[in-house]
């Protein structure tokens, strides 16, 4: 079932949580709304379940949700045919695991409600595809995390929903576990072909989890877009400085060069006040200057943990301190220690004029 | 392991001043209310209590706490709901609201409710009109027990289903269940303890009443006289051994609603120890 949205937005009494947006999710998709804290994610799936109302539309267009081809907006939460995954699960504590998936069937109305006995085989289907069926007459308080949050997902797909949604889904859980739980929701998605939106603060987890990316800020939408082409053409500043790591060069361009203390960088931009963006894997480490690069700096720590060794740089010119990751040859090449003193070049650069503009990427020597 | 301020010592002295005192101001009316009861053997005891005024006492005291309970159950758990579910303005001065029968002396409600609903009181008189007449009959101590006890089961509920937030109820409700299903079979459940523990704490209050019940009731014997009424009124007789009966049924009736309670605190705890 697709998903649209028409100016859909939201006032807390004075406080905006979420400007008019449009949104269109297709059927199947796996979306995923990401923002930091305060972005009005939750506020936007919170709309699309129905659990918030939108604001009335002030202008010519009316605020309009869409299942499909059936308008939903003025439809009562229970029965627009969502499945709600909370962030904490919201478990029914005084029922067993197995009354808790079976709730959505059991209130069901008399007629179209199914027998006891196909009720309980249902249960049991779910509770085997979230691989919990020996937990059946547990009660919340005794599961793990992880197990609770399959509990969860198994009682939200019990009624058959439309389109899942899911609220921070790992928010709390561990790393392993979450990993863990990723593939599997991942795997289940691709398995039952639902339209699913999920909310996360994780941009690892929305990049590799979800077949289109909302990139959310400050109740606005900054960027729609495939993981992809988000992290290699981002909009602006900020959906570039929110996916990943980030390092700044702050100067004064004059004659194409940019200075900045006693750091040089040969640029092809005019003159006047400039910051250049680096992400980590865009800076190299030489222990040479080059004729249009001269960016002297400091090795402060060094973790070479994981397929990368991740170097922190410091140098006077530099307010904030820079990283770097570096494989693991020219880790042991460069001979890398704390203290060594090295030099940055950049393979690429990127600036943003405005949080309107249109990206700049630049290369470099 | 030793604390600050756990000298053994001051541990003594603690203890000591805490069971002295239990004893002192708790323990020993309780012995005496018994002893003046059956000053005079079990014989006169169990005459003066049944005798016929004392028995219709009884009654009615009874009848009252069943009538107040429903009545204080229907209003708190409502009250709790629209509380600690709905934003509205004015939602913090009704919270505060809900404490007046606390702060005002029984007295003051037992006058202010004469004042409204006696023979000469504002509405009073167009009731009267109508031959309906609340005070000085049943109803009148009715309505003034329930005035005296309604807070009791908001109070145990509002900081629970604070506490507990609405998650659950919102599950519900996405899983297609009616606003009534979500209170029986999620909300209530969730509660329950609480509104048993608030039940308990109204009959308490309901059965005690004294002042707000005595300036309604005109305490006509055999017909509104409630239990702690007829207390009095036997001693004022000269009456003690009569008193003090009434007055040990009376405790008796605590004794057992502080047993129901601890009763329930100690299922409650072994449920959490459990889950």
């Amino acid at each position: 079932m697709s998903i649209r949205l028409d100016n859909i937005g939201k006032h807390f009494g004075p406080t905006r949580a979420l400007e008019p947006v449009n949104l269109d999710i297709h059927e199947g998709e796996l979306v995923g709304l990401l923002g930091p804290s305060g972005s009005g994610k939750t506020t936007l799936l919170r709309i699309i379940a129905g659990l918030e109302t939108p604001d009335r539309s002030g202008t010519h267009t009316p605020a309009r949700i869409l299942f499909g081809q059936r308008d939903v907006t003025h439809v009562h939460v229970r029965d627009r045919r969502i499945g709600f995954v909370f962030q904490h699960y919201a478990l029914f504590r005084h029922m067993s695991v197995y009354d808790n998936v079976a709730f959505g069937l059991s209130v069901m109305p008399r007629r179209s409600r199914p027998s006891r006995s196909d009720i309980r085989a249902r249960v049991f289907r779910l509770l085997e595809m979230v691989k919990l069926e020996h937990l059946a007459d547990r009660y919340p308080a005794q599961l793990s995390g992880g197990q609770q949050q399959r509990v969860s997902l198994a009682r939200a797909l019990a009624v058959e929903p439309d389109v899942l949604l899911l609220d921070e889904p790992f928010g709390a859980l561990d790393a392993k576990v979450r990993q863990e739980l990723r593939r599997w929701l991942r795997h289940l998605h691709e398995e039952l072909n639902f339209t699913s939106v999920f909310v996360t603060h994780d941009q690892e987890e929305a990049l590799e989890l979800s077949d289109r990316v909302v990139v959310m800020s400050d109740g606005k939408i900054e960027q729609i877009d495939t993981p992809e082409t988000l992290y290699r053409a981002p909009q602006n500043r900020f959906v570039f400085e929110f996916l990943g790591d980030v390092n700044h060069l702050e100067g004064d361009v004059h004659g194409g060069v940019l200075t900045c203390g006693d750091a040089r960088l040969a640029v092809d931009l005019p003159d006047g006040r400039e910051e250049l963006l680096l992400r980590p894997h865009e800076v190299r480490l030489a222990e040479q200057p080059q004729a249009d690069c001269h960016l002297p700096v400091t090795v402060t720590a060094v973790s070479p943990v994981g397929a990368e060794v991740r170097v922190e740089l410091e140098a006077d010119w530099l307010a904030k301190p820079w990283l770097a990751s570096v494989r693991h040859a020219d880790f042991e090449q460069l001979n890398l220690h704390r203290g060594r003193r090295l030099f940055a070049h950049p393979r690429q650069w990127h600036r943003f004029a405005d949080a309107a503009s249109a990206p700049a990427p630049s290369h470099a020597a | 392991m030793q604390r600050i301020g756990d000298s053994p010592g001051v541990r003594r002295l603690l203890i000591v001043a805490a069971l002295v005192l239990t004893a002192v101001f708790l323990l020993l009316p309780l012995v005496a209310i018994f002893a003046q009861a059956f000053a005079k053997g079990l014989g006169v005891f169990w005459a003066s209590v049944t005798e016929a005024h004392t028995l219709h006492a009884i009654f009615l005291t009874l009848a009252v706490a069943l009538l107040t309970i429903p009545i204080c159950l229907v209003f708190g758990v409502a009250l709790a709901w629209l509380i600690t579910r709905f934003t509205f303005p004015g939602r913090r001065l009704l919270q505060t609201l809900i404490d007046i029968p606390f702060a005002v002396s029984p007295v003051v409600a037992g006058l202010i409710y004469l004042l409204l609903y006696g023979r000469n009181g504002w509405l009073g008189s167009w009731l009267s009109a109508h031959d309906i007449q609340l005070m000085f009959a049943w109803p009148g101590i009715l309505m003034v027990t329930v005035f005296v006890t309604c807070p009791f089961v908001a109070r145990e509920l509002i900081p629970l289903m604070q506490a507990q937030g609405s998650r659950e109820e919102e599950a519900a409700v996405t899983l297609g269940a009616g606003g009534f299903a979500v209170f029986r079979r999620i909300t209530l459940p969730n509660i329950r303890w609480a509104l048993l523990y608030g039940v308990i704490l109204t009959n308490a209050r309901a059965v005690g009443e004294f002042g707000a019940v005595s300036v309604v009731s005109g305490a006509i014997r055999g017909q509104t006289n409630t239990l702690p009424l007829n207390v009095q009124q036997l001693y004022q007789d000269y009456n003690t051994v009569g008193a003090f009966s009434s007055a040990a049924l009376l405790a008796l009736i605590a004794l057992f609603t502080l047993a129901a309670k601890a009763g329930l605190e100690w299922r409650a705890s072994r449920r959490e120890t459990h889950a």
